[in-house]
């Protein structure tokens, strides 16, 4: 396996999907080629670092705005609330 | 307040007395899932006044269309793909013809164009030891920002939400295959931003054979 080919499998490899025969080849292109293996590291660690971040906080004043206008589509659809 | 947390009635739940017309379950199901819809538009669209609207829009739908949720994905997928719908419309409707774009056949969209990369090292702390530092989020957030639209949004639906690639296929109406490719491109993209900040200077590496 040449690094490019490499390169379009490493979205099923690093979502650790069960490809077998892709897996094999990568295992030995990986263990032959250490710049491979930091790179899928780095992507691992760049997706863990996104999924570990801090949720967004809300505008001021949001929240009242959006309870408003889901209670008057509420009565609309429902009759009331 | 942990344990209100886990007493917290399932999304399932909620939707089933929402849809009898219990507006206060449905109040309860839109506090839940609303971070994470309010996250995923203003990844998109990185503009408050957008994903205010996108959230807006998106619970508006959810009333609209309570009675046809089919039972194949979880509520917050289902509802997750709606927003993508609705901040899809805004960035159609503020860029014009550009946004075509996210659709239209793109040579970007092929492997063999694909950026090798460059700067390779390991990183010397632990995601969640980076995740700690302050600065972090906003960090994360200008990479992401850089990045072309039509790779953010797929990234974001997979890798931030944790959609499969054909639910995120679905929401942004796209092919699987594409979906792919500009995940890869967004993946290689923030990997090595990300590793020029976190990456251990002295263990910088070059390969030893063709990277391209």
């Amino acid at each position: 396996m040449t690094c490019e080919e490499l390169l379009k499998a490493l979205n099923d490899y690093v979502d650790g999907q069960e490809l077998t025969e892709i897996c094999d080849e990568f295992a030995e292109h990986l263990a032959g080629c250490n710049p491979c293996q930091v790179v899928v590291d780095n992507i691992r660690q760049t997706i863990s670092l996104y999924r570990a971040g801090q949720p967004y906080s809300m505008p001021t004043g949001f929240q009242e705005r959006l309870q408003l206008s889901l209670k008057q589509k509420w009565a609309e659809k429902f009759g009331s609330t | 307040m942990d344990n209100q947390l886990l007493q917290r009635p399932a999304e399932r739940e909620l939707l089933q007395r929402a849809k009898t017309g219990d507006f206060t379950a449905f109040q309860e199901l839109v506090a839940q899932l609303q971070p994470r819809v309010y996250g995923l538009a203003f990844r998109i669209l990185q503009q408050v006044q957008d994903a205010e609207d996108t959230v807006q829009q998106t619970f508006l739908s959810l009333i609209e269309h309570i009675g046809e949720f089919r039972e194949e994905s979880s509520i917050a997928t289902w509802v997750l793909k709606i927003a993508s719908n609705h901040a899809l419309k805004i960035l159609r409707k503020k860029r014009g013809l550009q946004v075509t774009s996210m659709h239209a056949v793109d040579p970007d969209d092929r492997y063999d164009s694909v950026p090798h990369p460059e700067f390779i090292s390991p990183w010397s702390k632990t995601p969640e030891e980076i995740a700690e530092q302050s600065e972090v989020h906003d960090e994360l957030e200008r990479a992401l920002s850089q990045l072309n639209e039509k790779y953010r949004s797929v990234f974001v639906l997979r890798d931030v939400e944790g959609l499969s690639v054909k639910e995120t296929a679905e929401a942004l109406e796209l092919t699987e295959s594409t979906v792919k490719v500009r995940l890869l491109r967004a993946r290689l993209a923030l990997r090595e931003q990300l590793t020029r900040k976190f990456g251990d200077p002295q263990r910088v590496m070059i390969p030893d054979h063709n990277h391209g």
